[in-house]
């Protein structure tokens, strides 16, 4: 049961935000603005750097949740947020982990949905946080059935 | 260019229409943001999920929705970006994005924000808080 799993936090893992990636995402989202990929742009930007796009952050990885297993199908993503303290600079590197927020379940036409809230958090290296966004699945009563919940 | 610290309250941003969702677009995302959830991508794996076709990455929407922000960065940053997932985009569907100043309080600029299909639905809705510098 995904109550149980309530609190409960990944390991840190050491990602970069690594230019070529940051391109790339850019162009995928349609919005290839010099501020993401260009050095001369970056540098003469108030930043003094590159920066990345505020939803880069779905690149990373944050790590295992010993024990959760979500399926890799059927899920639906319901809402999601993004909080910045500043934005994420190109090159630099982020420690990020996630942690199970919160986790219920509610009637609806669609059967009894679960939900499951997930917060993932990026830190610079002493600790403080650059960014945490928090992602609402929807988890249907045929996929809870399908993993024998 | 347009000073965001001037707009008031009910002034928009310039509103972008994407061209029609491709294959290829969502092909792309799927390699950029590493979710190969096949029903992004793959016919018969979203037909086997009950839907009509393959569905645009949520995520997708949400990211290029940034864009309307984006030339502004030298006057401040997105502080926060939270967005409910309300509709499906479908390949062929033409999303326009938009961006509404809701609030100005001092530095910080709340924005109502959505992405809308060509039948005038929203696909998704929610908010930007824009603080200046």
């Amino acid at each position: 049961m995904f109550a149980a799993y309530v609190g409960r936090c990944s390991n840190k893992v050491k990602n970069i935000v690594e230019r070529g990636a940051v391109k790339k995402f850019a162009e995928a989202i349609g919005d290839p603005h010099p501020i993401y990929w260009d050095e001369e742009t970056g540098k003469k930007s108030r930043y003094q750097m590159n920066i990345a796009p505020p939803t880069f952050p779905r690149v990373f990885d944050y790590g295992i949740i010993e024990g959760l297993n979500l399926p890799n199908k059927g899920l639906i993503h319901g809402e999601q947020q993004f909080h910045y303290e500043r934005p994420l600079f190109v090159g630099e590197e982020v420690f990020c982990y996630s942690k199970i927020e919160s986790y219920y379940e509610k009637q609806s036409s669609m059967g009894k949905l679960g939900l499951l809230v997930v917060k993932n958090y990026g830190e610079d290296e002493e600790g403080n946080v650059i960014f945490t966004s928090s992602s609402t699945i929807i988890i249907t009563e045929a996929v809870r059935k399908a993993m024998a919940l | 260019m347009t000073k965001l610290i001037e707009l008031q309250v009910g002034d928009c941003l310039k509103e972008v229409e994407l061209p029609p969702v491709s294959r290829i677009d969502l092909i792309k995302y799927a390699g950029a943001s590493g979710d190969y959830n096949p029903i992004h991508t793959i016919d018969e794996e979203a037909k086997k999920a009950g839907l009509p076709g393959i569905i645009a990455h949520g995520m997708w929407t949400m990211g290029n929705l940034t864009k309307l922000f984006t030339p502004y960065y030298e006057q401040g940053f997105i502080r926060d970006y939270s967005i409910r997932f309300k509709g499906m985009v479908f390949l062929d569907d033409i999303v326009t994005l938009k961006a509404t100043l809701k609030e100005k309080e001092r530095n910080r600029l709340r924005f109502n924000v959505s992405a809308v299909n060509q039948h005038g639905n929203e696909v998704i809705t929610g908010e930007v808080v824009f603080v200046t510098y």
